[in-house]
């Protein structure tokens, strides 16, 4: 079912065959380029033509049997189209007229003409690209969303220099070639049959131009019900492309394009039918996705994910530099390139003679196969020299060595990662790269703040439903559904949560932490990240990539913080990196608010982001509509009973909120996936009042602007934490302004309360804004953690240490002249 | 995690010492800090005493490895090197050995290197010397597979070549056997592959499943 990439066809791609695939920049001009149809002409090969010819034999002969039904949903036949005569088809020239024609018109507009022309085209194209490495996998996908695309960077694709050095390099391979090419053409055949079976279009060209003519100016007219149900019995991939194209174009106009009666939902309905056929995915997966992407971005997605991503690798600068390497690669036969301007570390491989996992290079440890877009956390974590730095899920030890060679062995690096099985990777890694500065630690990272804390920069690579990397990992297509997407989404919130209390705030080259999962999904990425800025006293930091889609402030039923502005999105289809999303906090106080353990709940709010709660709450309560303030005041009562309770639990676990959520919510994982249906329920209300905060926000904002908040922190390091508290009052309210309104939906939730905003408003009136400000300064010593943690930090270099090594500095010249 | 005792230190000593002789001064007294040897399930690790520190917190059943792992002590309190000392010894060998780029990848892939392969060679080397070798571009050389540190000698003789004496599980000559035997280094619960002893050349390996496994494109 559905179009697989096929491990015995792509065998057959030829060399650049990844290349072709990557879209940069070139894509995205060849896009705006216009491009002559005469050029295709000058283009054809002998070969090529020969081959052309043949095939229009072949189509000539193909019986008019075949004519499937699958032209029939199509009814209506307009005599109006007769311009186009069979004949055409046989004259070469024409067929550049048909791709002429396509090309102006690139997004495939519903009108049948473009997409005849375009049918027609794909035949054709097959022959000219015959002599290189047309693919027969390709078929299928011809003239999906971003195909005509692809189309035209092929055409750019010749002349790559990778290409070229690789037709220089090896000569011979000119004989070889052809008889690959021979091989490309058969199959090409075999596949032109197939398709000439399957995909009815072609012969119905070759025979009845008339018919299709009259198809051709029909706008789209959706199938019925009924006859959908047939379709899947045996689904005809070429129609269901051809009907995703239809409807994505009637989409896009849908005013004009629509059929009299029909909604969008039905188009809708439809076109999420066929591309879960078409691409084999889930409803679920599929489901979010649309939600995330629009129409046309999300066949490029969805496309993209079909083709495997270029082979990356970073070069290990503790060993090589990238120029050595790459010149010892290139000598062995490797074709690389570097990866792109924002990495200087990092290499591109076209192909390779040799298996690149098992050069003396690679073995030697210079360099690491690496994902493009796993380079980029290390990069926004920006490691400096002589750091303590905890790599929470380490495993397989890519970032921990890029790490490790930024800080150029320096310093400390605690690798941890839960699974005993992947850690075997990461110290053969480690050992091979040459990182001796790292300890390999085998901890659940939640336990993380307790075992150890108080480093100067935290790397967490959460584990994730792995959406970013279907195409690494097509079984994520269909096996993820909406419990696994929140248990990840909670196993992450948590490990933030710890990651967040591991990191040493006064920390004077850092106090940052890294946040990054190789998922898209909003509920793994901007909640969790929104759900942190609630919880502890971190606000987000731009990451330092140039590049890279804002995350959202704003999902469906959801707002969040808008400094999520700041985050970083990657996708297959923009970047032809893996799907990847990357947050940077900065963490500015150790202390940890107490608001929602309820510790002080209801009478002493601990928490210094309370006067952001009492800023913005008190728009709310105006807004609030007096239902909403009823419902509110009786779950107030509730509220009430429910929190000593909870606060005496909390009491017990002590120290830290991670590990307490941990606890809690353990039992409450089930919990918090049923209520998370009530979450989405219960947000309707909320939302009104939530949408405003944004003004609010920026109100707020202007109040403390950031220079002021970076002074203040700077001061802050300074001083003792809870003096500084005072002064760092102002750059609180600039960090969580949307917070506390979404907050407490996610905490509260699992525990069956949705009265997370009423319980907040409720604190607020309690605590006037001194008072807050008080509990903040009682608020430090009561974090049990923190001032341990900042004592071990500061005891981390040990003066004595010094002292040593400069008395062992004056033996060592002794020592290696004994050697020399 | 322990230091050693004082019978392990002077077996990894004699051990290390055969290959950088008194050089193994430099690895203990170093400019750059302390560094200190430390045993855990069965491995020596060479470490920062920064470092130590740090892991200090970790309890010993969490603890995976630190620092570099230099080699192991077998049940019979023997000394093992292990490939990933090779970093350290390099620098400082006493006696080197510099093969051809021809015979290098043969080298590589676990065959004994013969006399046309020889590049130069530290004078004086004596029989069953233990040696590094290099590449031509010094670039320090061990077979892959070869899971222990080379215990290459040296024979002098009619013909003079490298003969690798391999003393432990020798796999065949697998190139990602480096990569595929990380449990080696790591210690217990690994289970090494294969314990027969085939020889390079001489006797027949029998290829494990993993040895079919290859990173490649």
């Amino acid at each position: 079912m559905g179009r697989k990439l096929d491990p015995t066809k792509k065998e057959k791609r030829g060399p650049g065959r990844k290349a072709r695939k990557q879209k940069g920049a070139e894509t995205e001009l060849a896009k705006f380029l216009p491009a002559g149809g005469d050029e295709n002409s000058k283009r054809l090969s002998s070969r090529a033509r020969k081959r052309a010819a043949k095939r229009r034999l072949g189509s000539a002969e193909a019986p008019e049997t075949n004519k499937s039904p699958g032209a029939k949903p199509l009814p209506g036949k307009l005599p109006k189209g007769a311009v186009q005569t069979p004949g055409k088809k046989e004259a070469l020239s024409l067929f550049n007229i048909a791709r002429g024609k396509k090309r102006p018109a690139p997004t495939h507009s519903s009108a049948e003409e473009e997409e005849d022309s375009e049918g027609d085209g794909v035949v054709n194209q097959e022959d000219l690209w015959g002599s290189e490495d047309s693919d027969a996998g390709m078929i299928d996908d011809y003239g999906a969303g971003s195909n005509s695309e692809d189309e035209d960077e092929d055409d750019g694709e010749e002349l790559l220099p990778i290409e070229r050095a690789a037709r220089k390099q090896k000569a011979q391979e000119a004989v070889a070639g052809d008889q690959w090419s021979e091989a490309e053409t058969d199959e090409e055949e075999e596949e032109e049959q197939v398709s000439a079976e399957s995909g009815p279009r072609e012969d119905e060209e070759s025979e009845g131009g008339l018919q299709i003519n009259v198809d051709e100016e029909e706008p789209f007219l959706l199938p019925p019900a009924g006859e959908v149900e047939q379709d899947t019995q045996a689904p005809d991939l070429q129609r269901v492309h051809k009907r995703i194209q239809d409807i994505v174009g009637v989409l896009r106009d849908f005013g004009t394009q629509r059929e009299e009666g029909r909604s969008r939902s039905e188009y809708l309905q439809r076109l999420r039918k066929d591309l879960a056929t078409y691409y084999s995915y889930g409803d679920f997966l599929l489901g979010k996705l649309m939600d995330l992407f629009p129409l046309s971005e999300l066949v490029e997605f969805l496309e993209a994910n079909e083709v495997p991503r270029p082979i990356t690798l970073r070069t290990n600068t503790l060993k090589t530099r990238r120029r050595d390497l790459a010149q010892a690669l290139i000598n062995r036969g490797v074709n690389l390139d570097p990866l792109g301007k924002w990495s200087k570390t990092g290499l591109v491989v076209y192909d390779s003679s040799v298996p690149i996992g098992a050069t003396p290079e690679y073995l030697a440890g210079h360099y690491m196969l690496q994902g493009a877009s796993s380079m980029l956390p290390v990069m926004a974590l920006a490691p400096q020299e002589h750091e303590r730095i905890l790599d929470m899920c380490c495993a397989p030890g890519g970032k921990t060595s890029y790490i490790a060679q930024l800080m150029k062995n320096t310093g400390v690096i605690l690798a941890n990662d839960a699974n005993a099985e992947r850690l075997k990777s990461v110290v053969g890694n480690l050992h091979r790269l040459g990182v001796t500065n790292a300890i390999i630690s085998h901890y659940d990272g939640r336990q993380f703040p307790k075992v150890v804390g108080g480093f100067d920069r935290v790397l967490l690579d959460a584990p994730c439903s792995g959406t970013g990397v279907i195409s690494k990992d097509p079984a994520v297509k269909t096996n993820k559904d909406e419990k696994d997407i929140l248990r990840c989404a909670h196993l992450q919130k948590e490990l933030l949560l710890s990651a967040i209390d591991s990191v040493n705030a006064t920390s004077k080259t850092g106090g940052y932490l890294v946040y990054c999962t190789c998922s898209i999904m909003v509920e793994e990425n901007e909640w969790v990240v929104d759900y942190a800025l609630k919880k502890r006293n971190v606000r987000l930091v731009p990451t330092g990539l140039d590049f890279g889609q804002e995350g959202f402030t704003r999902f469906r039923e959801r707002r969040f913080h808008p400094t999520l502005r700041s985050t970083r999105r990657f996708y297959p289809h923009t970047h032809n990196m893996d799907g990847f999303f990357i947050a940077k906090f900065k963490k500015f106080s150790n202390s940890i608010p107490q608001s929602q353990t309820g510790n002080s709940a209801t009478s002493t709010p601990t928490n210094p982001d309370l006067p952001n709660v009492n800023g913005q709450v008190t728009p709310k309560s105006e807004s609030g509509s007096p239902s909403t303030k009823k419902a509110g005041q009786a779950k107030q009562r509730l509220q009430k009973q429910q929190h000593p309770k909870k606060s005496s639990f909390q009491k017990q676990n002590g120290i830290s909120k991670g590990t307490d959520t941990e606890l809690s919510t353990v039992s409450a994982v089930t919990k918090a996936q049923a209520s998370s249906k009530l979450q989405d329920s219960s947000q309707p209300p909320e939302t009104a009042a939530v949408v405003r905060e944004p003004k609010e926000a920026g109100k707020l904002k202007q109040h403390s602007p950031k220079l002021q908040s970076f002074r203040k922190a700077a001061f802050r390091k300074q001083h003792a934490p809870p003096k500084a508290m005072d002064t760092d009052l102002p750059a609180a309210p600039s960090l969580s302004k949307t917070q506390a309104t979404p907050k407490p939906e996610d905490r509260d939730q699992p525990f069956g309360n949705t009265t997370g905003a009423e319980k907040v408003k409720q604190q607020v009136a309690e605590q006037p804004f001194k008072k807050a400000a008080f509990q903040k300064q009682n608020g430090t010593p009561k974090g049990p953690k923190t001032p341990t943690m900042s004592s071990r930090s500061s005891s981390q270099p040990p003066p004595a240490k010094r002292r040593k090594s400069q008395s062992r500095g004056g033996r060592q010249p002794a020592l290696t002249s004994v050697d020399g | 995690m322990r230091p050693l005792t004082e019978e392990e230190t002077r077996v990894m000593f004699e051990k290390i010492a055969k290959y950088i002789g008194e050089n193994l001064q430099l690895l203990v007294d170093r400019p750059d800090g302390t560094y200190c040897f430390r045993l855990h399930n069965d491995r020596v690790y060479y470490v920062s005493e920064k470092i130590l520190k740090l892991a200090a917190n970790i309890s010993g059943d969490k603890l995976v490895s630190l620092g570099t792992c230099f080699g192991k002590f077998t049940k019979t309190h023997k000394f093992r090197l292990h490939i990933t000392a090779l970093d350290y010894l390099a620098p400082y060998a006493k006696y080197k050995v510099w093969i051809k780029p021809g015979a290098e990848q043969s080298f590589l892939y676990g065959n004994h290197v013969l006399k046309s392969g020889l590049g130069r060679i530290t004078e004086n080397t004596s029989q069953y010397q233990g040696v590094v070798v290099y590449s031509m571009a010094d670039v320090p050389l061990h077979p892959q597979g070869e899971k222990d540190l080379l215990n290459t000698h040296c024979l002098h003789g009619g013909e003079i070549y490298l003969h690798l004496i391999l003393t432990s599980a020798y796999n065949g000559s697998t190139i990602t056997y480096y990569i595929r035997n990380e449990m080696d280094i790591q210690g217990p619960g690994a289970n090494s592959p294969s314990t027969s002893t085939a020889g390079a050349l001489s006797r027949p390996h029998t290829p494990t499943p993993q040895d079919s496994v290859s990173v490649s494109l």
